[in-house]
């Protein structure tokens, strides 16, 4: 589903990616892991579309980019640590504005459908302005899925959100994740990652140092794993 | 450090004589207009500056598109080595303008196409640096700079339409001021001291893009030294 | 469920629908723009002393240099909301071509500049008793706007980028609409002092001029200003 080679991200002298290799098999559920400042946002925006690599090949759904990245977009759902919706309209409204974006036919039924995915048919009608951080976060990620994408993104989307909110968000990322499409996630938090990933990869000054599955942490927890990574 | 290199060495020499034998033409050898008197002798480093102003403004443009077509950052140098200088040269453009208006029109400033338009000209490439300061990534900065000399390049010179088409039909003050300039007969004399000073300022304003360009390069490196230092 | 990428005016029609959407739930940006273009006509009247005669050399200057800040205003502020709430990143994400992003926001951001001018008129006629509702004049004004928003717009994505952010803005745009702005007084002059549409056709057609070829520019380069 994504095959990255040898990418190579630049911001003047520099050099955020070196030659990071990396991918995902079709259904994975990968958490990207690493401290601050090691790459991981910028990654994932190159995956996304929003940000062009400087050298290497990257393949999302089966295009290349940046070259076509027209065709990756309507197959990709991003969701950030921002919402992405605007405050001033109801959450039908926002729902309504993308699923035009993304040319949508029946618009009605999925809009309906996806706030039943995140549990907020009650509040169609409400601006997102009186939504808690939670529960916009919760429709971004209606937003995010709302014209079915094969391959989904989540860049810290657990940043901001309390106990109760990042529970709730956990079921709907399951839920996400359950119908089949690739994820990857990239989280401060490891336990979240834990709880929800079928694999975990280890992104440390540029490049991917260690990948290891659910199955390959069955002796040792992903805490040590990942401290032990980072000491390699 | 690098050592200048010796074509650079050479044009700096050339440029400091030329800019010496333009001095004296235009001090010396031209003889005094009859109308203006000795103040028009501020006309040829006037017409050498503007000269090379606008064409470092035009090359700029070029440059940016250019950088927007290869994204290669050479291009990006080059266009803000040629805002620099021309910024620095229009500028003295517009004071020597000043200084040649105010004994010949008996103000200093006029609202008249040119000056204004210069003006204006001058105050969008001074938005231009302020943008680039504002930025701090340096792809970033080279396309919105790019994209910004290009905006520019195209309105100076609507706005020059604009202001003459204005200002012919409200007439101002002195809005016939710049006639005298227009029919200002120049003899073999002024013609010599006149297209010397054109090639003079266009050898200078080479060798000025040129220590630019290089003061860029070792820029880069110095970064590239804290880079490595700091891994 | 079914999709499939919409095209260009589509795209653009559901950026303007949205922003219209919005500002008529909340009616910030409209009555900021308003607010302050009432403010800067009555600080006209004092500075400028505005008695029958000269009212009449500078109302279209007035009237002119009122909707240029206004307009800054609101083009700041409507792309500050894409850019602040990362709604910018929504927008590019969507499979749609860029231009329809600059289309909807210069749209967008031209609907509020009439609004408001649609507004300040009738206002203004009254306060100063001076007929500004004729279509020639209305005409000029929508040229005007429309060329001021197209490469407001194009700046205005530029300028929330930067650390300067809104002081960016009117630093960059006054000087390159140099030329729409006075082409615009010109011709909005030439008509409150009586003259017929023939005989302002120059800065008309200049109007004109500049509309197409800032329009092509800014569709030209409005990709550079929003990739990364």
């Amino acid at each position: 589903m994504i095959e990255v080679k040898k990418l190579v991200k630049r911001f003047g002298l520099k050099s955020i990616l070196r030659g990071l290799d990396f991918s995902v098999q079709s259904g994975e559920f990968v958490a990207l892991l690493g401290p601050n400042g090691a790459g991981k946002t910028t990654f994932l925006r190159i995956l996304a579309t929003l940000s062009r690599p400087s050298l290497g090949q990257v393949k999302v759904a089966g295009h290349y980019l940046p070259q076509e990245a027209a065709q990756v977009r309507a197959k990709l759902g991003v969701v950030s640590h921002m919402p992405l919706l605007y405050p001033d309209l109801t959450a039908e409204e926002n729902l309504q504005f993308y699923a035009r974006m993304y040319g949508i036919e029946g618009m009605d039924a999925r809009i309906t459908e996806v706030l039943g995915m995140v549990g907020l048919e009650h509040r169609r009608k409400d601006l997102i302005r009186t939504f808690s951080r939670g529960m916009q976060q919760r429709l971004a990620i209606g937003r995010a899925v709302i014209h079915d994408p094969e391959v989904m993104l989540f860049d810290e989307p657990y940043t901001g959100l309390d106990q109760d909110a990042s529970e709730m968000l956990d079921d709907v990322l399951r839920s996400v994740a359950a119908e089949g499409r690739t994820v990857v996630m990239t989280s401060h938090d490891l336990a979240r990652a834990e709880d929800l990933a079928t694999r975990f990869d280890i992104l440390s000054r540029g490049v991917i140092t260690a990948s290891a599955t659910r199955a390959d942490l069955k002796q040792t927890n992903l805490l040590s794993f990942y401290k032990q990574s980072l000491e390699d | 450090m690098q050592p200048r290199p010796i074509a650079l060495k050479i044009l700096d020499f050339v440029s400091v004589i030329l800019l010496a034998i333009s001095t004296y033409l235009a001090l010396f050898f031209a003889p005094t207009e009859l109308v203006m008197g000795e103040v028009q002798r501020v006309f040829y480093f006037h017409i050498g500056t503007a000269w090379v102003g606008l064409l470092g403004f035009v090359i700029a443009a070029i440059a940016g598109i250019a950088y927007l077509v290869t994204k290669n950052m050479l291009w990006d140098r080059f266009e803000l080595a040629a805002v620099e200088v021309s910024t620095v040269f229009f500028f003295i453009t517009i004071a020597l303008g000043s200084i040649w208006a105010r004994p010949a029109w008996n103000t200093w400033w006029t609202w008249d196409p040119r000056l204004t338009t210069a003006a204006i000209t001058e105050l969008i490439y001074v938005a231009y640096f302020m943008l680039r300061q504002g930025i701090e990534e340096p792809e970033k900065r080279a396309r919105f700079g790019a994209v910004y000399t290009l905006l520019g390049g195209i309105s100076a010179p609507i706005t020059f339409m604009v202001i003459r088409l204005f200002r012919s039909i409200h007439p101002v003050v002195i809005g016939a001021a710049n006639a005298s300039q227009e029919k200002m007969s120049m003899t073999s004399d002024m013609k010599t001291a006149f297209f010397f000073a054109l090639f003079a300022f266009t050898v200078i304003f080479i060798d000025m893009i040129w220590h630019r360009l290089r003061l860029s390069s070792l820029e880069e490196k110095v970064e590239q030294l804290k880079l490595n230092s700091l891994m | 469920m079914k999709s499939s990428s919409p095209s260009l005016l589509k795209a653009t029609f559901a950026i303007v629908r949205k922003d219209l959407a919005a500002e008529f739930r909340s009616f910030e940006l409209i009555s900021a723009m308003l607010i302050f273009s009432l403010l800067v006509i009555i600080i006209f009247n004092f500075a400028l002393e505005l008695d029958i005669k000269t009212r009449e050399a500078v109302n279209a200057g007035v009237l002119w240099t009122t909707f240029a800040f206004a307009g800054t205003l609101g083009l700041n502020r409507s792309m500050s909301v894409e850019k602040d709430r990362g709604c910018m990143d929504g927008l590019l994400l969507a499979p749609v071509d860029r231009s329809a992003i600059y289309f909807g926001k210069a749209l967008s951001n031209l609907a509020f500049m009439v609004i408001v001018e649609a507004i300040v008129l009738p206002v203004y006629s009254m306060l100063y008793n001076v007929n500004l509702f004729r279509i020639d004049l209305l005409a000029v004004i929508i040229l005007g706007s429309i060329g001021y928003t197209a490469v407001g717009t194009l700046l205005a994505t530029m300028s929330v980028q930067t650390r300067m952010r809104e002081v960016l803005l009117p630093i960059l745009l006054f000087p390159i609409a140099i030329p729409v702005l006075l082409a615009a007084v010109k011709a909005s002059g030439g008509l409150l002092a009586g003259s017929t549409f023939a005989e302002i056709m120059t800065p008309f057609n200049l109007l004109v001029v500049y509309d197409v070829i800032f329009i092509a520019i800014a569709f030209m380069v409005f990709d550079f200003v929003v990739e990364e």
